[in-house]
């Protein structure tokens, strides 16, 4: 018998994380063995979870939508918690392609690098990446009234960084890279039909980086009072003295115009 | 800039007949009619009329009529009344001419050279006045096979969502449509036991109790897309592509991004809602299907997934992709299917028909022999319900009806969605004008569309002699085509009438 329309999704205890750590042993789980366990878990009243041998399983800690605190060791797969609305989750390891992706709120910190679209179309949240990340990290990255999106890249981005952005703050701190021999492109065309929010770039920019809707601009005081937390919250999440990076040394880029396409069309 | 432009219609106006009243005044969002006090007399600004009828139809007396303006150049059948006016467009405003509804232009419709079977002597009719004709439809996939007494099939992965005919609202999102007309939409679909689609504008709060009827999309814009969202539906859709505008994505300017449109995408008002052309984290079959288990994963396997293109050359070929990528529902938009605005020379030259996607469609997932891992929706200009009924023949559970819901509705598809003026209170978001559309009354005739489509689907149904659409669907010895090439006839699977 096939079911009826369709049910409601039991909503999970919306309690704030006060349960045990819960253990996980991801080797040899696929993914939806490895998130049921979780759901499972969480279920039963913990509080937070730790997954250990993580091998690119994706969608981790997808469908949470409370504030669960998840340390994951390994390197967790694609889309880790997209669409997740509330979770804190540590990465001891890389993370791959479209990490935070369509994400509400929470925070992901990944002690390694990213793959590509990290924060795609993400709303709320934040999320911070020790090293590099890949193209098109924060693409259509919006706001929506409180909810202001942030992501934190320590060294490097690579191509149309911020595209279609509308919306958030995307901070690149231009860290050296930690494996001196890890080379990466300058990146390109940053900004490209941005229309909403801001990026800042520690360092400077040739032209050619940027897409030609992106104006530049030093950080205000609010800003720089933005940027002093978040310097001092990436050096407390991952254990560095960032002393030496000050407010004074970002660029501020903002779009030129909130209606990029204003002019495409005849009516 | 002087505009060369002649008007489009002319408006006639029987003094005898009008009373002064002004409906006509009031009625024009456009602002075509214009009345001077001091002489007493209403005037009409011709050029600003849309032909749309509104005024027409509500004068008391009568006294209007609107016609295509006579006027004509010098008769060419090269360079059309059309293309003069689209080149004096641009060349007055330099951007690209946009349009609403779906393709005017006399692309052959392949419906109109198929026809249906009945029964005669050899197996007997049926009357579905009298006995039950069942147009009950189920989307999702389907199970290999199929044990009744085993748990293990009954439990399977396979959730479906029940509908009572195969017809469904298409996708029309909050912004492009008023709040009343998603209203009425999700109103009719909910009483008559089918389904309406939100687009991908996010669902308005004040629907959010008809999730359980609604579609919701999850498009390039990601708008309006969390984890209430995903789950206070029927079905999740991924939309790729649309119909009228295959390859290209969406702005909805930010003068229609008002407070409601905003809240209900979570963005800010007054900016710019892009949606860009591909998902960007889709570039490939395999992450179309990395996307379909991020969503069944989010909403946890209780909700058929469904992915939209548009009829393209390489449609059955991407629809298998889509199919083995995931994917519960397909659904095909062919090149007729409706818009609220795209650029017009993409709406009337990019894409297929439907009839021959879909046949083609349809037949690639039998030769693979993965038909019934996915339901097959076909979209695009469906007019009745005999569209409709040759479109299950052709291999579709359902179908998607649009223009022809917002013609229920008052619509007179005067291709006007994009300016953000409707007079019927559809394709509006000025409060003045959307006001217009009584949620009631436009619901009850959307389920008088509903109705009268099933009774006539059931009356062709009985007259083969079946008495289950389950019975015609992919059925396509039941059509034979009239006026049709070999190799049209070969790619929609049909045999010529006589044969």
């Amino acid at each position: 018998m096939l079911p009826e329309i369709n049910s409601q999704l039991p909503i999970l205890n919306p309690q704030p994380p006060t349960g045990e750590v819960a253990q996980v042993d991801a080797r040899g789980l696929d993914y939806r063995e490895l998130n049921r366990r979780v759901d499972d878990l969480l279920a039963s009243g913990a509080g937070e979870i730790e997954i250990r041998g993580v091998h690119g399983q994706r969608y981790i800690a997808s469908r949470i939508r409370r504030p669960v605190n998840f340390r994951i060791h390994g390197t967790p797969g694609n889309d880790l918690a997209a669409f997740s609305d509330g979770v804190r989750l540590e990465v001891f390891g890389d993370a791959q392609d479209g990490v935070g992706n369509t994400m509400n709120s929470g925070e992901i910190i990944v002690h390694g690098r990213a793959g590509d679209i990290v924060g795609m179309g993400m709303r709320g949240g934040r999320i911070f990446i020790r090293d590099e990340v890949g193209y098109r990290t924060a693409i259509h990255m919006k706001e929506y009234r409180e909810q202001r999106p942030v992501i934190v890249i320590g060294v490097m981005g690579q191509d149309f960084l911020g595209e279609y952005m509308a919306g958030g703050v995307v901070v690149i701190l231009n860290l050296p890279p930690r494996n001196p021999k890890s080379f990466s492109r300058p990146p390109a065309f940053i900004g490209t039909g941005i229309h909403g929010g801001k990026i800042f770039f520690r360092g400077k920019l040739e032209p050619y980086q940027t897409g030609k809707e992106v104006g530049f601009d030093c950080p205000d005081e609010k800003e720089k009072e933005l940027l002093n937390g978040i310097i001092r919250d990436y050096s407390n999440y991952f254990s560095q003295n960032l002393d030496h990076v000050i407010p004074d040394d970002f660029l501020k880029l903002y779009p030129k115009n909130l209606r990029p396409y204003g002019r495409l069309y005849a009516y | 800039m002087k505009s060369y432009l002649p008007a489009e219609f002319i408006i006639e106006r029987n003094e005898d007949r009008c009373i002064r009243c002004l409906a006509c005044v009031r009625q024009c969002g456009f602002e075509t009619h214009v009345y001077d006090a001091e002489e007493d007399s209403l005037l009409s600004k011709e050029e600003l009329c849309v032909g749309c009828l509104r005024c027409v139809t509500i004068c008391p007396t009568r006294a209007l009529t609107v016609r295509t303006n006579p006027s004509e150049p010098r008769p060419n059948a090269n360079w059309t009344r059309e293309h003069l006016r689209d080149v004096a467009r641009q060349a007055e405003s330099g951007g690209v001419i946009l349009t609403g509804s779906g393709n005017d232009k006399p692309i052959r419709s392949y419906w109109d050279h198929l026809y249906l079977n009945a029964s005669q002597v050899t197996n007997p009719s049926i009357d579905p006045l009298r006995e039950p004709m069942e147009l009950r439809t189920y989307l999702g996939k389907k199970p290999d096979t199929f044990n009744p007494g085993d748990a293990k099939t009954r439990e399977s992965e396979c959730s479906n969502v029940r509908i009572e005919t195969p017809l469904l609202f298409s996708a029309m999102s909050f912004g492009a449509i008023s709040l009343q007309a998603m209203q009425s939409l999700a109103q009719a679909a909910s009483e008559y036991g089918t389904l309406f689609n939100t687009g991908e504008g996010g669902l308005p709060s004040e629907l959010v109790d008809y999730g359980k009827s609604a579609i919701v999309q999850c498009a390039s814009g990601r708008f309006g897309v969390n984890w209430e969202y995903l789950n206070n539906s029927a079905i999740v859709e991924i939309k790729i592509g649309q119909g009228a505008k295959p390859g290209i994505g969406g702005h909805l300017p930010g003068e229609k991004v008002l407070a409601k449109v905003a809240e209900t995408r979570m963005i800010p008002m007054g900016t710019d809602a892009l949606s860009p052309a591909p998902q960007h984290d889709i570039y490939s079959i395999e992450d179309l299907s990395m996307l379909i288990y991020a969503l069944k994963e989010a909403t946890n396997y209780r909700k058929p997934i469904s992915v939209k293109i548009a009829a393209v050359h390489n449609a059955a070929a991407i629809a298998t992709g889509m199919v083995r990528a995931g994917a519960d529902m397909i659904v095909i938009d062919g090149i007729r299917g409706g818009t609220g605005a795209a650029p017009k020379l993409i709406r009337d030259h990019v894409g297929i028909p439907i009839e021959l996607a879909l046949a083609a469609v349809d037949s690639r997932l039998r030769e693979e022999g993965i038909r019934n891992w996915a339901s097959l929706v076909a979209a695009g200009g469906f007019r009745s319900a005999a569209d409709v009924i040759k479109a299950i023949a052709l291999g579709a559970d359902a179908v998607y009806l649009g223009t022809a819901a917002l013609v229920a509705m008052g619509c007179t598809i005067c291709q006007k969605c994009y300016t953000g003026i409707c007079n019927w209170g559809i394709c509006t978001n000025r409060p003045e004008l959307a006001k217009r559309l009584n949620p009631d009354v436009a619901a009850r005739r959307l389920e008088n569309l509903l109705r009268a489509w099933s009774l006539e689907i059931k009356e062709i149904l009985g007259g083969m002699g079946v008495n289950a659409i389950e019975s015609l669907r992919g059925n396509r010895l039941q059509l034979r085509g009239v006026g049709l090439e070999e190799w049209e006839l070969r790619v929609l699977g049909v045999k010529g009438a006589g044969e």
